[in-house]
């Protein structure tokens, strides 16, 4: 018991334990994880592969390039959504495994494991979107100027951001192993209401209501370098709303789980 | 003098590792824990003894800043739970769950590891709870025993000054529990306190130097496992002797006498003095003096009749 019989000042840990290791392990069990593999790397690059390159239109001029560049930007964004929503929602894995229970007995700061978490979901959304940015470079079909591939990725990146605190929230919502097996679909749904894989009739009903789902203005925002489309500030609201919905809602649900009772 | 930190208390010895002062927990009517008292000096190895919903768990997610008292107060180390530990002063042993299936059990360490300001090295604190030849097993394929000296690794991380078991053994089978306790042993040798939750009457009375018996959410007992055995039953002054009615009569604080032959069995609460009497004033000798087993001394105080199977 040195601790005790040296003259020894015990400190508590830099960046409520935030570290590289922490960082490193959580990677590499997100890389082991292979239905997250499937679903965030694979899925979007063979969804791009069977309908980006189709000669019946992907070639056809979608403002500053092509429709083949459009759906890989589609796609990207789709597998970013899925990346992002996926990490974030471990969270209920976690709590369910007593892990975060576990983690409450060590110095880390529930701040800063849910910064593990975003980081984490950001790594993966920018794996899913290199992923399909570097087929649609290998497949020559997509085409738009560089600063367009960059510019657009940038913005499916940031705009994940929305998804991983959505991730976050329904990880602290829903219990149980197979979140997944829920929010799965659910993405799904909110990438057709968003228009990310089938364009929406203008106009329509369906329209009206999709402009309020949360991949809506995303999906606006992220095709408006290509298409040359002015940007409404509706989009940015739509993003900016459910960014401040699903953190809000995250803070809230991840407050009661580590308040003491 | 030793100080653990800027704004904490200063621990020398005298500070207790646990203090509780009329420490209640309720949950919305069910009364968990209703008013203990309590201090474990540091270097004692305590049980923490009782049936299933005595309390124990409630009690110990409190020293762990788990969960908050419903009222009273808990300082361990002279610190406010959540401040001991961060400062990795104090760690724990949990029942169940609390590990990821799906890393190793070096990588789990690793991880723990990383979290704290000071910590030990990650290779001997495995060689210390046993699991080096394990290291690189996923811990999805470990059993329920080599789970738990992986939590044990786990906890030994930031050389806590007070290590807490809840139920340590729970679900093990006897040899996991036999390698467990000689970690946990070995370990608290070297003067680390050591508190434990368990049902188990033979593991409080091997294992701990003082037993605290819980029932229904209070401290019905708190001594040494003699004492606590001498509690409830009284101890037996067994001696050869033939004695005449009148010489029974004349001993002090005899509960009751039984006659077997050429020997006498005195039940008493103060066999010290049955004995000092008898050695003085009577022609008794061969004196013995028994406890009566802790499960009798259990029985009495907590009106349980069956401890073993699972608790929470």
């Amino acid at each position: 018991m040195t601790t005790l019989t040296e003259h020894h000042v015990r400190r508590t840990p830099r960046l409520g334990g935030f570290n590289a290791t922490i960082l490193r392990l959580e990677l590499r069990r997100l890389l082991r994880n292979r239905r997250t593999v499937v679903f965030t790397l694979v899925m979007p690059v063979v969804f791009f592969l069977l309908f980006g390159l189709d000669a019946a239109y992907a070639d056809q001029d979608a403002g500053h390039g092509n429709v083949a560049a459009y759906i890989m930007i589609s796609m990207a964004v789709y597998g970013a959504m899925v990346a992002t929503t996926g990490a974030g929602a471990s969270v209920s894995l976690e709590r369910s495994l007593g892990w975060s229970r576990q983690l409450r007995l060590t110095p880390l700061a529930p701040a800063a494991y849910v910064a593990v978490k975003l980081v984490m979901a950001l790594a993966v959304g920018l794996a899913a979107i290199v992923a399909v940015y570097a087929v649609g470079v290998f497949t020559h079909k997509a085409e738009m100027p560089v600063h367009l591939w960059v510019e657009t990725a940038l913005i499916a990146w940031a705009g994940s951001l929305v998804f991983a605190a959505f991730g976050l929230f329904m990880g602290y919502v829903l219990p149980g192993e197979n979140v997944m097996q829920i929010l799965g679909p659910g993405l799904a749904l909110l990438a057709f209401l968003g228009g990310l894989f089938v364009p929406l009739d203008q106009g329509s009903v369906m329209e009206t209501v999709a402009r309020f789902t949360p991949m809506f203005g995303l999906n606006q925002l992220v095709h408006a370098p290509l298409t040359g489309d002015a940007v409404q500030p509706t989009w940015v609201l739509n993003v900016a709303a459910w960014l401040v919905v699903f953190t809000g809602g995250a803070i809230w649900r991840f407050r009661k789980d580590t308040a003491r009772v | 003098m030793t100080e653990y930190a800027r704004g904490g208390a200063p621990a020398t010895k005298a500070v207790p590792a646990i203090a509780l002062r009329s420490v209640t927990k309720h949950f919305g009517q069910v009364r968990a824990v209703r008013g203990i008292d309590l201090h474990v000096q540091q270097g004692e190895v305590v049980a923490f003894l009782g049936p299933n919903g005595a309390g124990k768990t409630s009690t110990i997610d409190m020293v762990l800043g788990l969960s908050a008292p419903t009222s009273g107060e808990v300082v361990v180390l002279g610190l406010e739970p959540h401040a001991a530990i961060r400062r990795g002063l104090v760690a724990a042993v949990m029942q169940t769950g609390g590990l990821l299936k799906d890393l190793t059990v070096v990588e789990t360490v690793r991880y723990t590891a990383s979290l704290f300001a000071h910590s030990e090295s990650v290779a001997d604190v495995l060689q210390r709870a046993g699991i080096a030849e394990i290291a690189d097993r996923k811990v999805g394929k470990c059993s329920g025993g080599e789970q738990q000296r992986l939590r044990f690794a786990m906890a030994l991380l930031s050389d806590p000054a007070l290590l807490l078991l809840d139920e340590p053994t729970t679900g093990m089978d006897v040899e996991g529990r036999r390698a467990f306790w000689s970690a946990i042993h070995e370990d608290a040798s070297r003067g680390r306190t050591v508190l434990f939750a368990t049902h188990y009457l033979e593991e409080a009375d091997a294992y701990a130097d003082r037993i605290i018996l819980v029932s229904k959410g209070l401290v019905v007992a708190d001594g040494t496992a003699s004492e606590v055995k001498g509690l409830a039953s009284g101890r037996t002054v067994r001696a050869t002797w033939r004695p005449t009615d009148a010489a029974l009569q004349a001993i002090p604080g005899a509960d009751s006498v039984e006659r077997r032959g050429d020997t006498v069995l005195i039940h008493s609460h103060d066999t010290d003095a049955v004995a000092r009497h008898l050695l003085q004033h009577t022609e008794a000798r061969d004196l013995e003096i028994t406890a009566r087993g802790l499960e009798d001394a259990f029985l009495a105080l907590t009106g349980e009749p069956d401890l073993q199977g699972d608790s929470r």
